[in-house]
């Protein structure tokens, strides 16, 4: 098959564009640790008594390491406020207890589908002190554009 | 050969079903797009149509009626007969497309029956456990089944031909089409797999529970596919009738026939690239997802390389001079023509969209914001749909005997349509890329940024200049029906020829079998492992009346 002089010139030029996207991908990886989600194991969204959900909430379990177990809900998240000081590693393990809904954060890279039955994990250190908007972002039924929440990052008083 | 009635009165019936569900479909667009800036119209249009419940139950219908009735049944009435003309040829048994027909019917009566009683407003991706009523699952079986018996139809003419040609080329029109029908077969069973066995027998009532993340995975399978479904007729378009209208010829017809052998081979094992915030799906297969997704991007860059070159050939024969002087010399006037170069460069934007789309973890900053719609605005929305219009006017003549109402009428529905799409798309991206989410009904809202005031004004104002362009389409459309009859000159509805001829292409690109097989594979591949290792989950009731 005979392959014109441009059309070779125009395949490279392909190759480029897909190896700078590449680079940019590696680079919010390594350089600044986006990375996509993972399974975090499977709950049973009928029953999340035994389960770490049974208390949604905000624990913190070193000076500087926070953990939350939130659970969406229709239209609401369940805490619809989480309060963590400034420069706190926050990891969010969220699931539903019905439908599908979504977890995005304002202003950050957090953003993950929060599905029946699986255990949804998204880390994030919150350096800025504010407010943080959390909505949900999957269609969840007529109360969806309501399903709002709050991430309260608040200042810390040096000593 | 000419075409026979009994072809030309299918591929019309196909043409304007699709057209009428582009009709109801789209009537949403501007109506979403103003409630993008808190401007909800939705109180009004109920004085006129009062049983639209919710924003919800117009979104589920402008998807299901626009994304998937209106592509399906346009491509399907515009393969049929592209192959048929190009293979000088009748179908052996006529009455298999149309039955593909009455499939698509029945199918879109039973789907639109539970969208606009307001039971299935769970928009096109239906994910559960949002549960419709069985009907509608069992009309959307019907419109894919619909598609396998055009691919039966298109393999049997196929079959016919080659028995009379031996060793022969397949011409290039036809060889496209059964290219488009082959990769959409295979890429339909993932949603086949989750409405047969997930998901109807749910519905109904045989089982309690479901599994979400496998539906999603189920879907995206297909979901990635369907793009390229929509997609290629515009392709076909763009390779051997558009070269053709600005008076040049296809650069080159084995690397067409290369571009569409690959996406048969590379269009479903990408996936996981919907999924990458998915909780279910490990990160290792996103990855391999992705690279698949980046080498996909390689066809539609030949793509762009071929039409260019071959627009380009077009314009200089017709006395364009300089590096842009073709540009000039182009049949402005055409609107064949103008439809598919503004869809083109239309695509051109969407295709750089796609691409950040297809960054994995970039995709993190765009997964579910208007980023998503204003990017498949372009594509399906602007680069199929525009293209399908200019198809339409290329189709009236052959079909109906009658010359459209008036070309330069047709040549600003087009222009109108592109402003339209070009501020729209603007408003959503930028508006994406702040944080704006796409599903909401931001007029009943309970938060809103002020940096979103601009690109949402933007949007609304993009996207009622678009329904503009659609009403001008539909006007074109229902007045042509009363236009002079006019004999059709064979010539110029003839396909482009090609400087690079079919005969440099290597034999191996007939042999479906190996390509398919190949395919297969990669599938395999892409899917196997994880399915095999994925824990299965049912544990989810139906939702239904929620909206
Ligand atoms: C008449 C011009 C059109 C306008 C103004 C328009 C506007 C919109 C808007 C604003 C949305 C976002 C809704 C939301 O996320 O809440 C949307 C969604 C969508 N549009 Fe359009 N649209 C138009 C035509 C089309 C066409 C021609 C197609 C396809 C052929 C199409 C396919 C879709 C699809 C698939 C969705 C996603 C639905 C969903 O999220 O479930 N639209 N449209
Ligand atoms: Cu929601
Ligand atoms: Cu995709």
């Amino acid at each position: 098959m005979h392959v014109h002089r441009y059309e070779q010139a125009w395949f490279y030029f392909t190759l480029g564009l897909l190896i700078v996207f590449f680079s940019a991908v590696m680079t919010a990886a390594l350089a600044f640790g986006v990375n996509v989600p993972s399974p975090q194991g499977v709950v049973n969204p009928n029953d999340l008594s035994t389960t770490d959900f049974a208390e949604p909430g905000v624990r913190q379990l070193s000076d500087t390491v926070y953990e939350a177990y939130v659970v969406g809900r229709m239209w609401q998240w369940d805490p619809a406020e989480i309060r963590i000081p400034a420069g706190a590693h926050l990891k969010l393990y969220i699931t539903s207890s019905d439908v599908q809904h979504g977890f995005k954060v304002m202003g950050t890279s957090l953003n993950i589908m929060v599905v029946p039955g699986q255990v949804s994990l998204a880390t994030h250190t919150f350096d800025e002190p504010g407010e943080y908007l959390v909505i949900c972002h999957e269609y969840c039924g007529i109360g969806h554009p309501q399903m709002s929440a709050k991430i309260i990052v608040e200042p810390v008083q040096e000593p | 050969m000419a075409i026979s009635r009994n072809l030309k009165a299918l591929t019309l019936a196909y043409a304007l079903l699709g057209i009428a569900a582009l009709f109801v479909g789209a009537l949403f667009g501007p109506l979403q797009a103003l409630d993008h800036a808190r401007i909800d119209t939705y109180p009004y249009l109920r004085m006129l149509l009062p049983f639209v419940k919710s924003y919800y139950m117009g979104l589920s219908l402008h998807g299901i009626l626009n994304a998937l009735i209106w592509t399906f049944s346009f491509t399907a009435g515009f393969l049929l007969f592209v192959t048929a003309k190009a293979l000088k040829r009748e179908y052996p048994r006529m009455w298999m497309p149309w039955l593909s027909f009455a499939l698509m019917v029945v199918g879109l009566l039973c789907t639109a029956y539970a969208l606009l009683t307001n039971q299935a407003s769970v928009l096109y991706t239906f994910y559960p456990p949002l549960q419709g009523p069985p009907i509608f699952y069992f009309g959307l079986v019907l419109v894919v089944v619909s598609t396998w018996v055009v691919a039966l139809s298109l393999i049997s003419i196929y079959r016919a031909w080659r028995k009379e040609h031996p060793g022969e080329r397949t011409p290039l029109p036809a060889f496209m089409s059964l290219a488009t029908y082959v990769m959409w077969f295979i890429a339909s069973l993932g949603v086949a797999a989750e409405v047969l066995v997930l998901i109807l027998p749910w519905s109904l009532g045989w089982v309690q529970y479901t599994d979400p993340q496998l539906a999603r995975t189920l879907f995206w399978y297909t979901g990635h596919p369907l793009v390229y479904f929509w997609l290629l007729p515009a392709y076909v378009a763009w390779y051997v009738i558009l070269p053709k209208r600005v008076g040049g010829k296809l650069f080159s017809d084995p690397l067409a026939r290369l571009v569409f052998l690959l996406f048969v081979l590379m269009s479903t094992p990408v996936g996981f690239h919907h999924q990458y915030t998915d909780p279910g799906v490990p990160a290792g297969w996103k990855a391999v997802h992705a690279v698949f997704t980046f080498l996909l991007f390689i066809p539609s860059m030949l793509t762009a390389f071929t039409v260019i070159a071959s627009i380009e050939h077009g314009g200089r024969k017709r006395g364009g001079k300089g590096t842009f002087g073709w540009l000039r010399t182009l049949p402005w006037n055409d609107p064949v023509a103008v439809t598919m170069m503004l869809a083109g460069i239309g695509f051109m934007f969407g295709g750089i969209g796609g691409l950040v789309n297809a960054s994995y973890n970039i995709n993190l900053v765009v997964h579910n914001t208007s980023f998503i719609p204003g990017h498949f605005h372009l594509t399906v929305g602007t680069a199929v749909t525009l293209t399908f219009m200019g198809l339409t006017y290329w189709l009236w003549p052959q079909l109906t005997g009658r010359r459209i109402i008036s070309d330069k009428l047709a040549v600003i529905q087009a222009w109108v349509w592109f402003v339209g799409v070009m501020i729209f798309a603007r408003g959503m991206h930028w508006a994406g890329l702040m944080g704006f989410p796409r599903r909401v009904s931001m007029s009943a809202a309970n938060y809103w940024l002020e940096e979103w005031n601009a690109p949402a004004m933007m949007t609304a104002v993009g996207g009622s200049i678009m329904y503009i362009g659609a009403l001008l389409f539909f006007f074109i459309v229902v007045a042509s029906f009363f236009t002079k009859r006019v004999t059709v000159d064979e010539e110029e509805y003839a396909f482009a020829e090609a400087l690079s001829q079919a005969d440099r292409a290597p034999a191996l690109f007939e042999r479906w079998s190996v390509w398919v097989g190949a395919a297969v594979v990669l599938i395999l591949f892409a899917y196997g492992p994880y399915l095999l290792t994925y824990t299965y989950n049912f544990i989810s009731p139906g939702f239904s009346g929620i909206w």
